[in-house]
Protein backbone atom coordinates (compact mmCIF):
# COMPACT_ATOMS: atom_id res chain seq x y z
CA UNK A 1 0.00 0.00 0.00
CA UNK A 2 1.63 3.44 -1.13
CA UNK A 3 0.01 5.62 1.67
CA UNK A 4 -0.87 3.20 4.97
CA UNK A 5 -1.84 6.17 6.75
CA UNK A 6 -4.66 7.59 4.60
CA UNK A 7 -6.01 4.61 4.14
CA UNK A 8 -6.03 3.65 8.29
CA UNK A 9 -7.79 7.56 8.57
CA UNK A 10 -10.32 6.85 5.92
CA UNK A 11 -11.18 3.64 7.64
CA UNK A 12 -11.92 5.87 10.83
CA UNK A 13 -13.98 8.44 9.19
CA UNK A 14 -16.09 5.27 7.18
CA UNK A 15 -16.80 3.66 9.98
CA UNK A 16 -17.90 6.50 12.33
CA UNK A 17 -20.49 7.69 9.26
CA UNK A 18 -21.58 3.85 8.94
CA UNK A 19 -21.61 3.28 12.78
CA UNK A 20 -23.81 6.69 13.30
CA UNK A 21 -26.00 6.43 10.00
CA UNK A 22 -26.91 2.69 10.69
CA UNK A 23 -27.69 3.76 14.49
CA UNK A 24 -30.15 6.48 13.32
CA UNK A 25 -31.59 4.21 10.54
CA UNK A 26 -33.03 2.49 13.65
CA UNK A 27 -35.82 5.29 14.09
CA UNK A 28 -36.70 4.46 10.42
CA UNK A 29 -40.60 3.43 11.36
CA UNK A 30 -40.91 4.33 14.62
CA UNK A 31 -40.14 8.47 15.30
CA UNK A 32 -42.69 10.47 17.35
CA UNK A 33 -44.27 12.04 14.20
CA UNK A 34 -43.50 11.08 10.57
CA UNK A 35 -42.12 14.35 9.31
CA UNK A 36 -39.34 13.53 12.16
CA UNK A 37 -39.16 10.06 10.66
CA UNK A 38 -38.49 11.47 7.62
CA UNK A 39 -35.70 13.73 8.79
CA UNK A 40 -34.09 11.04 10.88
CA UNK A 41 -33.99 8.66 7.87
CA UNK A 42 -32.52 11.36 5.69
CA UNK A 43 -29.59 11.75 8.57
CA UNK A 44 -29.19 8.13 8.31
CA UNK A 45 -28.90 7.95 4.34
CA UNK A 46 -26.57 11.22 4.66
CA UNK A 47 -24.41 9.54 7.12
CA UNK A 48 -24.74 5.67 5.25
CA UNK A 49 -23.91 7.74 1.72
CA UNK A 50 -20.71 9.39 3.08
CA UNK A 51 -19.38 6.76 4.38
CA UNK A 52 -19.18 4.96 1.16
CA UNK A 53 -17.54 7.70 -1.15
CA UNK A 54 -14.73 7.15 2.35
CA UNK A 55 -14.63 2.99 1.73
CA UNK A 56 -14.62 3.23 -1.75
CA UNK A 57 -11.63 5.91 -1.43
CA UNK A 58 -10.10 3.52 0.95
CA UNK A 59 -10.60 0.56 -0.94
CA UNK A 60 -8.86 2.32 -3.68
CA UNK A 61 -5.78 3.30 -1.52
CA UNK A 62 -5.57 -0.33 -0.29
CA UNK A 63 -5.52 -1.42 -3.77
CA UNK A 64 -6.06 -5.03 -3.30
CA UNK A 65 -9.39 -5.27 -5.18
CA UNK A 66 -11.48 -5.33 -2.25
CA UNK A 67 -14.86 -2.90 -2.76
CA UNK A 68 -16.32 -0.73 -0.28
CA UNK A 69 -18.79 -3.38 0.76
CA UNK A 70 -15.89 -5.12 1.99
CA UNK A 71 -14.55 -2.58 3.92
CA UNK A 72 -17.74 -1.86 5.35
CA UNK A 73 -18.88 -5.48 6.47
CA UNK A 74 -16.65 -8.31 6.08
CA UNK A 75 -14.09 -7.51 9.21
CA UNK A 76 -14.16 -8.56 13.12
CA UNK A 77 -15.81 -5.86 15.98
CA UNK A 78 -12.30 -4.59 16.74
CA UNK A 79 -11.36 -3.68 13.37
CA UNK A 80 -14.23 -1.09 13.36
CA UNK A 81 -12.65 2.14 14.34
CA UNK A 82 -15.69 4.31 15.13
CA UNK A 83 -15.77 6.44 18.15
CA UNK A 84 -17.95 5.25 21.23
CA UNK A 85 -20.14 8.02 21.28
CA UNK A 86 -21.71 6.96 18.27
CA UNK A 87 -22.46 3.24 19.07
CA UNK A 88 -24.30 3.95 21.79
CA UNK A 89 -27.73 3.14 21.50
CA UNK A 90 -30.17 5.43 20.69
CA UNK A 91 -32.02 5.91 24.44
CA UNK A 92 -35.28 8.04 24.07
CA UNK A 93 -35.81 11.04 21.18
CA UNK A 94 -34.05 13.49 23.18
CA UNK A 95 -30.86 11.39 23.75
CA UNK A 96 -31.35 10.95 20.22
CA UNK A 97 -31.25 14.52 18.94
CA UNK A 98 -29.05 15.66 21.50
CA UNK A 99 -25.97 13.33 20.42
CA UNK A 100 -27.31 14.20 16.64
CA UNK A 101 -26.60 18.02 17.61
CA UNK A 102 -23.45 17.15 19.41
CA UNK A 103 -21.81 15.23 16.47
CA UNK A 104 -23.21 17.03 13.80
CA UNK A 105 -21.97 20.62 14.95
CA UNK A 106 -18.46 19.10 15.32
CA UNK A 107 -18.67 17.52 12.07
CA UNK A 108 -19.93 20.44 9.78
CA UNK A 109 -16.75 22.17 11.25
CA UNK A 110 -14.85 19.31 10.73
CA UNK A 111 -15.82 19.42 7.34
CA UNK A 112 -15.77 23.02 6.43
CA UNK A 113 -11.76 22.68 7.37
CA UNK A 114 -11.34 18.99 5.28
CA UNK A 115 -12.21 21.93 2.20
CA UNK A 116 -9.00 22.55 2.08
CA UNK A 117 -7.32 19.39 2.46
CA UNK A 118 -4.95 18.95 0.01
CA UNK A 119 -5.80 15.50 -0.75
CA UNK A 120 -8.36 16.16 -3.98
CA UNK A 121 -10.41 13.18 -3.50
CA UNK A 122 -10.97 14.04 0.61
CA UNK A 123 -11.37 18.06 -0.40
CA UNK A 124 -14.46 16.32 -3.07
CA UNK A 125 -16.36 14.54 -0.08
CA UNK A 126 -15.71 17.47 2.06
CA UNK A 127 -17.73 19.41 -0.12
CA UNK A 128 -20.42 17.48 -0.76
CA UNK A 129 -20.59 16.58 3.04
CA UNK A 130 -20.27 20.06 4.39
CA UNK A 131 -24.00 21.01 2.62
CA UNK A 132 -25.47 17.36 4.08
CA UNK A 133 -23.92 18.29 7.46
CA UNK A 134 -25.42 21.92 7.99
CA UNK A 135 -28.98 20.81 7.55
CA UNK A 136 -28.18 18.41 10.28
CA UNK A 137 -26.96 20.84 12.79
CA UNK A 138 -29.74 23.36 12.17
CA UNK A 139 -32.36 20.55 12.01
CA UNK A 140 -30.79 18.93 15.38
CA UNK A 141 -30.01 22.57 17.21
CA UNK A 142 -33.92 24.14 16.28
CA UNK A 143 -34.79 20.37 18.17
CA UNK A 144 -32.13 21.08 21.22
CA UNK A 145 -33.98 24.43 21.69
CA UNK A 146 -36.99 23.48 21.23
CA UNK A 147 -37.38 20.80 23.89
CA UNK A 148 -34.52 22.13 26.38
CA UNK A 149 -36.49 25.17 26.54
CA UNK A 150 -40.23 23.87 26.32
CA UNK A 151 -41.80 21.31 28.92
CA UNK A 152 -40.35 20.37 32.77
CA UNK A 153 -40.49 16.92 31.29
CA UNK A 154 -38.30 17.59 27.71
CA UNK A 155 -36.41 19.69 29.33
CA UNK A 156 -35.54 17.09 32.09
CA UNK A 157 -34.48 14.50 29.75
CA UNK A 158 -32.06 16.91 27.21
CA UNK A 159 -30.32 17.77 30.29
CA UNK A 160 -30.09 14.18 31.33
CA UNK A 161 -28.99 13.02 27.73
CA UNK A 162 -26.09 16.16 27.68
CA UNK A 163 -24.97 14.69 31.04
CA UNK A 164 -24.92 11.29 29.29
CA UNK A 165 -23.00 11.91 26.51
CA UNK A 166 -20.72 13.84 27.31
CA UNK A 167 -18.21 12.02 28.61
CA UNK A 168 -18.05 10.61 24.99
CA UNK A 169 -16.84 13.98 23.47
CA UNK A 170 -12.70 14.17 23.98
CA UNK A 171 -12.89 11.17 21.80
CA UNK A 172 -14.24 13.46 18.42
CA UNK A 173 -10.80 15.46 19.22
CA UNK A 174 -7.85 12.34 19.94
CA UNK A 175 -5.07 12.45 17.54
CA UNK A 176 -2.25 9.68 17.44
CA UNK A 177 0.91 9.44 15.11
CA UNK A 178 -1.33 8.62 12.51
CA UNK A 179 -3.14 11.59 11.60
CA UNK A 180 -0.76 13.92 12.82
CA UNK A 181 1.32 12.62 10.00
CA UNK A 182 -1.27 13.30 7.74
CA UNK A 183 -2.11 16.70 9.38
CA UNK A 184 1.73 17.80 8.59
CA UNK A 185 1.11 16.84 4.73
CA UNK A 186 -1.75 18.98 4.86
CA UNK A 187 -3.99 16.00 4.14
CA UNK A 188 -6.15 15.22 7.39
CA UNK A 189 -7.06 18.03 9.35
CA UNK A 190 -6.41 18.56 12.98
CA UNK A 191 -9.76 18.51 15.19
CA UNK A 192 -8.28 20.17 18.24
CA UNK A 193 -8.42 23.20 16.40
CA UNK A 194 -12.11 23.32 15.45
CA UNK A 195 -12.27 22.60 19.44
CA UNK A 196 -13.10 26.09 20.56
CA UNK A 197 -15.71 27.31 18.13
CA UNK A 198 -17.49 23.96 18.43
CA UNK A 199 -17.45 24.16 22.51
CA UNK A 200 -18.88 27.82 22.02
CA UNK A 201 -21.81 27.13 19.45
CA UNK A 202 -22.61 24.16 21.97
CA UNK A 203 -22.72 26.72 24.77
CA UNK A 204 -25.03 29.26 22.83
CA UNK A 205 -27.44 26.87 21.70
CA UNK A 206 -28.00 25.74 25.28
CA UNK A 207 -27.90 28.87 26.48
CA UNK A 208 -31.07 29.39 24.05
CA UNK A 209 -32.46 26.12 25.37
CA UNK A 210 -32.05 26.67 28.69
CA UNK A 211 -29.94 23.59 29.42
CA UNK A 212 -26.81 23.40 31.64
CA UNK A 213 -23.12 22.24 30.14
CA UNK A 214 -21.55 20.19 33.20
CA UNK A 215 -17.99 19.55 31.60
CA UNK A 216 -16.33 18.22 34.71
CA UNK A 217 -17.13 14.78 33.89
CA UNK A 218 -14.21 11.33 33.23
CA UNK A 219 -14.36 11.51 29.86
CA UNK A 220 -14.75 7.72 28.08
CA UNK A 221 -12.71 6.96 24.93
CA UNK A 222 -11.10 3.46 23.34
CA UNK A 223 -13.05 2.86 19.82
CA UNK A 224 -10.69 4.66 18.05
CA UNK A 225 -8.58 1.75 18.68
CA UNK A 226 -10.81 -0.70 18.64
CA UNK A 227 -12.39 -1.13 21.87
CA UNK A 228 -15.48 -1.17 22.02
CA UNK A 229 -18.50 -0.75 24.06
CA UNK A 230 -21.00 -3.94 24.14
CA UNK A 231 -23.24 -2.58 22.30
CA UNK A 232 -21.43 -2.55 19.00
CA UNK A 233 -21.71 -5.78 19.23
CA UNK A 234 -25.64 -5.73 19.06
CA UNK A 235 -24.98 -3.20 15.88
CA UNK A 236 -22.66 -5.81 13.84
CA UNK A 237 -25.31 -8.54 14.71
CA UNK A 238 -27.73 -6.73 12.34
CA UNK A 239 -25.40 -4.82 9.95
CA UNK A 240 -23.60 -7.63 9.35
CA UNK A 241 -26.16 -10.61 8.90
CA UNK A 242 -26.69 -10.53 5.13
CA UNK A 243 -22.96 -10.21 4.51
CA UNK A 244 -22.01 -13.40 6.70
CA UNK A 245 -24.75 -15.38 5.66
CA UNK A 246 -24.65 -14.89 2.01
CA UNK A 247 -21.01 -13.79 1.51
CA UNK A 248 -20.36 -11.50 -1.56
CA UNK A 249 -23.69 -11.21 -2.38
CA UNK A 250 -25.11 -8.60 -4.98
CA UNK A 251 -28.25 -7.14 -5.46
CA UNK B 1 -4.37 7.72 -38.92
CA UNK B 2 -6.24 5.47 -36.79
CA UNK B 3 -10.16 4.26 -36.68
CA UNK B 4 -12.46 3.76 -33.71
CA UNK B 5 -13.71 0.77 -33.64
CA UNK B 6 -16.94 0.32 -35.69
CA UNK B 7 -19.03 -1.13 -32.65
CA UNK B 8 -18.91 1.47 -30.31
CA UNK B 9 -20.51 4.16 -32.32
CA UNK B 10 -22.60 2.29 -34.42
CA UNK B 11 -22.06 3.09 -38.22
CA UNK B 12 -20.23 6.02 -37.86
CA UNK B 13 -16.54 5.90 -38.31
CA UNK B 14 -14.41 8.12 -35.90
CA UNK B 15 -11.08 9.19 -36.83
CA UNK B 16 -8.28 10.33 -34.09
CA UNK B 17 -5.48 12.24 -34.96
CA UNK B 18 -1.96 10.63 -34.73
CA UNK B 19 -1.89 8.74 -31.24
CA UNK B 20 -4.39 10.80 -29.12
CA UNK B 21 -7.45 9.19 -27.96
CA UNK B 22 -10.33 11.03 -28.63
CA UNK B 23 -11.74 10.99 -24.69
CA UNK B 24 -8.54 13.34 -24.14
CA UNK B 25 -9.01 15.48 -27.16
CA UNK B 26 -13.15 15.92 -26.53
CA UNK B 27 -15.54 16.07 -24.04
CA UNK B 28 -18.62 17.70 -24.17
CA UNK B 29 -20.42 19.34 -21.58
CA UNK B 30 -23.40 20.56 -23.67
CA UNK B 31 -25.01 21.06 -27.03
CA UNK B 32 -22.81 24.03 -28.05
CA UNK B 33 -19.64 22.18 -27.07
CA UNK B 34 -20.73 19.77 -29.91
CA UNK B 35 -21.39 22.23 -32.23
CA UNK B 36 -17.68 23.49 -31.86
CA UNK B 37 -16.45 20.13 -32.55
CA UNK B 38 -15.02 19.52 -36.05
CA UNK B 39 -17.51 18.51 -38.22
CA UNK B 40 -16.50 14.78 -38.92
CA UNK B 41 -17.06 13.48 -35.65
CA UNK B 42 -20.18 15.72 -34.27
CA UNK B 43 -22.75 12.99 -35.14
CA UNK B 44 -21.82 10.45 -32.93
CA UNK B 45 -21.79 13.36 -30.42
CA UNK B 46 -25.24 14.47 -30.82
CA UNK B 47 -26.55 11.33 -31.05
CA UNK B 48 -25.14 10.31 -27.39
CA UNK B 49 -25.95 13.76 -26.23
CA UNK B 50 -29.82 13.23 -27.12
CA UNK B 51 -29.56 9.62 -26.23
CA UNK B 52 -28.61 11.46 -22.17
CA UNK B 53 -30.84 13.77 -22.82
CA UNK B 54 -34.02 10.96 -22.11
CA UNK B 55 -33.11 9.96 -19.54
CA UNK B 56 -34.91 11.73 -15.96
CA UNK B 57 -34.74 11.45 -12.70
CA UNK B 58 -36.27 8.05 -11.11
CA UNK B 59 -37.73 9.81 -8.22
CA UNK B 60 -38.51 13.46 -10.13
CA UNK B 61 -39.68 11.94 -13.90
CA UNK B 62 -40.37 15.45 -15.36
CA UNK B 63 -36.73 16.34 -14.94
CA UNK B 64 -33.94 14.98 -16.85
CA UNK B 65 -30.27 14.66 -15.68
CA UNK B 66 -29.70 17.63 -17.78
CA UNK B 67 -32.31 19.76 -16.69
CA UNK B 68 -31.08 18.80 -12.96
CA UNK B 69 -27.28 19.40 -13.93
CA UNK B 70 -26.41 15.81 -12.98
CA UNK B 71 -25.00 15.32 -16.38
CA UNK B 72 -21.66 16.30 -16.28
CA UNK B 73 -19.68 15.67 -19.49
CA UNK B 74 -19.08 13.20 -22.60
CA UNK B 75 -16.10 11.82 -24.29
CA UNK B 76 -15.64 9.01 -26.93
CA UNK B 77 -12.24 7.22 -26.38
CA UNK B 78 -11.17 4.26 -28.91
CA UNK B 79 -10.16 2.32 -26.00
CA UNK B 80 -13.40 2.41 -23.45
CA UNK B 81 -15.85 3.74 -25.59
CA UNK B 82 -18.38 6.06 -24.43
CA UNK B 83 -17.30 7.80 -20.97
CA UNK B 84 -20.32 9.28 -19.23
CA UNK B 85 -19.78 11.61 -16.19
CA UNK B 86 -22.38 11.97 -13.67
CA UNK B 87 -22.24 13.45 -10.13
CA UNK B 88 -24.56 12.49 -7.24
CA UNK B 89 -26.84 15.63 -6.25
CA UNK B 90 -26.36 13.68 -2.01
CA UNK B 91 -23.85 11.98 -0.85
CA UNK B 92 -26.64 8.45 -0.19
CA UNK B 93 -28.70 9.68 -2.98
CA UNK B 94 -30.12 6.22 -3.74
CA UNK B 95 -31.20 7.46 -7.15
CA UNK B 96 -27.92 7.71 -8.61
CA UNK B 97 -27.30 3.44 -9.83
CA UNK B 98 -30.94 3.59 -11.14
CA UNK B 99 -29.25 6.66 -13.34
CA UNK B 100 -26.11 5.01 -14.33
CA UNK B 101 -28.19 2.03 -15.71
CA UNK B 102 -30.66 4.36 -17.57
CA UNK B 103 -28.08 5.98 -19.33
CA UNK B 104 -26.64 2.92 -19.70
CA UNK B 105 -29.54 1.49 -21.62
CA UNK B 106 -30.61 4.96 -23.62
CA UNK B 107 -27.03 4.59 -24.98
CA UNK B 108 -27.55 0.87 -25.41
CA UNK B 109 -30.73 1.86 -27.70
CA UNK B 110 -28.90 4.74 -29.42
CA UNK B 111 -26.80 1.80 -30.53
CA UNK B 112 -23.87 2.43 -28.46
CA UNK B 113 -22.00 -0.96 -27.34
CA UNK B 114 -19.49 0.24 -24.70
CA UNK B 115 -20.50 2.82 -22.22
CA UNK B 116 -18.80 3.63 -19.21
CA UNK B 117 -20.81 5.89 -16.62
CA UNK B 118 -18.19 7.43 -14.55
CA UNK B 119 -19.23 8.87 -10.97
CA UNK B 120 -17.77 12.13 -9.91
CA UNK B 121 -17.55 13.74 -6.25
CA UNK B 122 -16.02 16.91 -7.22
CA UNK B 123 -16.92 19.72 -7.88
CA UNK B 124 -19.75 18.74 -5.63
CA UNK B 125 -23.35 19.31 -7.26
CA UNK B 126 -24.84 22.50 -6.49
CA UNK B 127 -28.91 23.17 -7.00
CA UNK B 128 -26.95 26.26 -9.06
CA UNK B 129 -26.35 23.69 -11.97
CA UNK B 130 -30.13 23.13 -12.42
CA UNK B 131 -31.46 24.89 -15.47
CA UNK B 132 -34.09 26.89 -16.00
CA UNK B 133 -36.04 24.99 -18.04
CA UNK B 134 -35.45 22.28 -15.40
CA UNK B 135 -36.97 24.85 -12.54
CA UNK B 136 -40.07 25.34 -14.60
CA UNK B 137 -40.57 21.76 -15.06
CA UNK B 138 -40.47 21.20 -11.44
CA UNK B 139 -43.09 24.19 -10.36
CA UNK B 140 -45.29 23.05 -12.83
CA UNK B 141 -45.07 19.15 -11.38
CA UNK B 142 -45.72 21.40 -7.85
CA UNK B 143 -42.25 21.20 -6.21
CA UNK B 144 -41.44 24.53 -5.35
CA UNK B 145 -38.14 25.19 -6.90
CA UNK B 146 -34.74 26.20 -5.11
CA UNK B 147 -34.75 29.79 -4.42
CA UNK B 148 -31.12 31.94 -4.50
CA UNK B 149 -28.08 30.96 -4.82
CA UNK B 150 -26.03 27.73 -2.96
CA UNK B 151 -23.13 29.81 -3.15
CA UNK B 152 -24.31 33.10 -1.37
CA UNK B 153 -25.56 31.00 1.50
CA UNK B 154 -22.45 29.19 2.17
CA UNK B 155 -21.99 31.03 5.62
CA UNK B 156 -25.71 30.58 6.83
CA UNK B 157 -26.32 27.41 5.47
CA UNK B 158 -26.46 26.10 9.53
CA UNK B 159 -28.53 29.40 10.31
CA UNK B 160 -31.44 28.85 12.80
CA UNK B 161 -34.98 29.37 12.15
CA UNK B 162 -34.07 30.45 9.09
CA UNK B 163 -36.71 31.35 7.13
CA UNK B 164 -37.24 31.80 3.67
CA UNK B 165 -39.96 32.51 1.15
CA UNK B 166 -40.75 29.62 -0.62
CA UNK B 167 -43.74 29.95 -3.48
CA UNK B 168 -46.66 27.91 -3.69
CA UNK B 169 -46.35 26.50 -7.03
CA UNK B 170 -49.74 25.76 -7.14
CA UNK B 171 -51.29 29.25 -6.03
CA UNK B 172 -48.41 31.11 -6.47
CA UNK B 173 -49.23 32.42 -3.25
CA UNK B 174 -46.08 33.50 -1.08
CA UNK B 175 -48.17 32.78 2.04
CA UNK B 176 -46.73 29.76 3.01
CA UNK B 177 -45.08 28.06 5.64
CA UNK B 178 -42.12 25.39 6.45
CA UNK B 179 -43.38 22.28 7.60
CA UNK B 180 -40.21 19.68 7.71
CA UNK B 181 -36.77 20.12 6.91
CA UNK B 182 -36.80 17.27 5.38
CA UNK B 183 -39.07 16.06 2.53
CA UNK B 184 -39.89 12.83 0.19
CA UNK B 185 -36.17 12.58 -0.90
CA UNK B 186 -32.95 13.66 0.65
CA UNK B 187 -33.36 17.06 -1.64
CA UNK B 188 -36.71 18.69 -0.59
CA UNK B 189 -38.40 19.60 2.72
CA UNK B 190 -41.64 19.83 3.36
CA UNK B 191 -44.08 23.12 2.99
CA UNK B 192 -47.67 24.26 3.58
CA UNK B 193 -49.80 26.76 1.94
CA UNK B 194 -51.39 29.06 4.00
CA UNK B 195 -53.74 30.14 1.25
CA UNK B 196 -54.87 27.44 -0.98
CA UNK B 197 -54.03 24.88 2.39
CA UNK B 198 -52.33 22.58 0.08
CA UNK B 199 -48.85 21.15 0.96
CA UNK B 200 -46.02 20.62 -0.97
CA UNK B 201 -42.42 19.94 -1.51
CA UNK B 202 -39.78 22.34 -1.82
CA UNK B 203 -36.48 21.40 -3.37
CA UNK B 204 -33.85 22.99 -1.31
CA UNK B 205 -31.42 25.09 -2.64
CA UNK B 206 -27.67 23.65 -1.42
Amino acid sequence: MTNENLYKYLIRMADNSLIFGHRISEWTGKCPTLEEDIALSNFALDFVGQSRSLYTYAAAIEGKGRDEDQLAYVKLLHDYKNILLLEQPNGDFGYTIMRAFIYSTFMHKFWLKMLNSKDETLAAIAAKSEKEAAYHVRHSAEWVIRLGDGTQESHNRMQTAADEIWRFTAEMFETDEIEMALIADGVAIDPKEIQDEWLSYIQEIFEMATLTLNQDVFMQTGGRSGQHSEYLGYILCELQWVQLTYPNSKW
Amino acid sequence: MMTVSKEIIGDVTLITQGDTHFGADFVVHSQQDILALPKKIRDPFMLAFSAIESVCDPEIPVLTIMDLGVFRSLSIDDKNGLIVTITPTYSGCPAMSMIAFDVEVALGKAGFKQVTVHLSLKPAWTTDWMTKQGKKKLVDYGIAAPIGKSSALKTDRAALFGITEVCCPRCKSNNTEKLAEFGSTACKAQYRCKSCLEPFDYFKCI
